[in-house]
């Protein structure tokens, strides 16, 4: 009835963002970019000074963010991600260190790296885009494909148990653990204001459609299948115990924040102040 | 009879890959899949009925594609006289 479409339009965040390489590589249904723009709304709302803010990425669909910003990004080695940006961090404890990388990265081949932050319990903020497989690299199978699931390496269904991230993190000594889906993106987008707040290491996992790999290799062909499977499978758990957050095949989806602890973090609380040693 | 719409919905063409989600999202159910394609052949998105804008910014918010936004157009007077256009920027 009223078309109010216009071209050559600006978008509000168009400031933050590199928009000479707009649009995006991510396939159509793809969950990142709503999780970018609900980063970049908590971090404009946080008032954070941006001349401050390294974001750090590592290698992945996901990865790609930190090429999209016009922020200090870093686009570092595949799973290196979070030991480049404790370096960073312990370097000028002034930085505000956000880690954006994906399940592959982080969990995948930077587990090692994943459990000993979050040990440390380094001032940063690590958001998780979870879409169970490596998306980039054509579909394989990871370390968070739920069991039964299908992937390109496993076509009769995944035999192997699934890390639980929020667990992990929790198990490892993180202060702050939410799961949300690209379904609930205002309370992503708290989420992650509330995490970028906190000091410690706090995990935001940010649940995303893969329709290209994932999606269709699991009856859900579309971006709009897998985004109604989150948002009718979703269930609400505040503070409930993350062993019990496990993502299982065609099963609920326990989403909310687990966890909201306070521990001695580096660098800041304890020592000369800021970290540095002489 | 139908009111004067309050709100524009923008929409940057090029972005779009017609993924639906505003579609699924819009609590209004305003929007819909049209069949006019943009450069690289992908089916836009147009609004229906725009008065029924409550500019809740889901459509933008669940957009991964930074493709569409709500903007006002509530004219307001300011002090000498002229009339604005308020634009809701961050």
């Amino acid at each position: 009835m009223t078309k109010v479409i216009v071209s050559n339009q600006k978008h509000p965040l168009d400031t933050y963002l590199r928009t000479d390489r707009l649009p995006h590589i991510w396939c159509p249904g793809c969950g990142i970019g709503a999780v970018l723009h609900a980063f970049l709304r908590a971090l404009l709302d946080s008032g954070v000074d941006l001349k401050k803010v390294a974001l750090v990425s590592g290698i992945g669909c996901t990865g790609r963010v930190a090429g999209y910003v016009r922020l200090d990004s870093f686009h570092t080695t595949h799973g290196r991600a979070l030991p480049f940006a404790t370096g960073l961090k312990i370097a000028n404890p002034e930085l505000k260190l956000v880690v954006f990388s994906g399940d592959g990265d982080l969990i995948a081949i930077g587990g090692n790296h994943f459990i000993h932050a979050a040990r440390r319990n380094i001032d940063m903020t690590v958001i998780c885009v979870n879409n169970f497989n490596y998306g980039m690299t054509g579909g394989q199978l990871g370390p968070t494909t739920p069991l039964t699931g299908r992937t390109t390496t496993t076509m009769r269904g995944n035999i192997e148990e699934p890390f639980n991230i929020p667990y992990l993190a929790a198990a490892a000594g993180a202060v702050y653990i939410a799961r949300w889906t690209t379904a609930h993106i205002h309370s992503l987008e708290h989420s992650i204001g509330e995490a970028l707040a906190k000091k410690g290491f706090s995990l935001v996992e940010a649940i995303s459609p893969c329709p290209t790999y994932y999606g269709r290799m699991n009856k859900q062909p579309t971006g709009l299948d897998q985004i109604r499977y989150f948002r009718y499978n979703s269930i609400v758990r505040h503070g409930i115990d993350p062993r019990l957050v496990g993502i299982e095949a065609n099963g609920q989806i326990v989403v909310g924040k687990f966890v909201d602890i306070e521990r001695p973090y580096i660098p800041g609380a304890t020592g000369s102040g800021n970290g540095r040693t002489t | 009879m139908t009111e004067k719409p309050k709100n524009e919905i923008k929409l940057i063409i090029e972005r779009c890959k017609g993924c639906r989600f505003c579609v699924e999202f819009c609590p209004q159910h305003i929007l819909y899949q049209s069949d006019e394609v943009n450069s690289k052949g992908y089916r836009i998105v147009d609004v229906a009925d725009i008065s029924k804008c409550d500019q809740c910014n889901t459509c933008s918010m669940v957009c991964p594609e930074f493709a569409i936004n709500v903007v006002s157009i509530e004219a307001k007077p300011v002090k000498d006289g002229e009339v604005v256009c308020l634009s809701q920027d961050t």
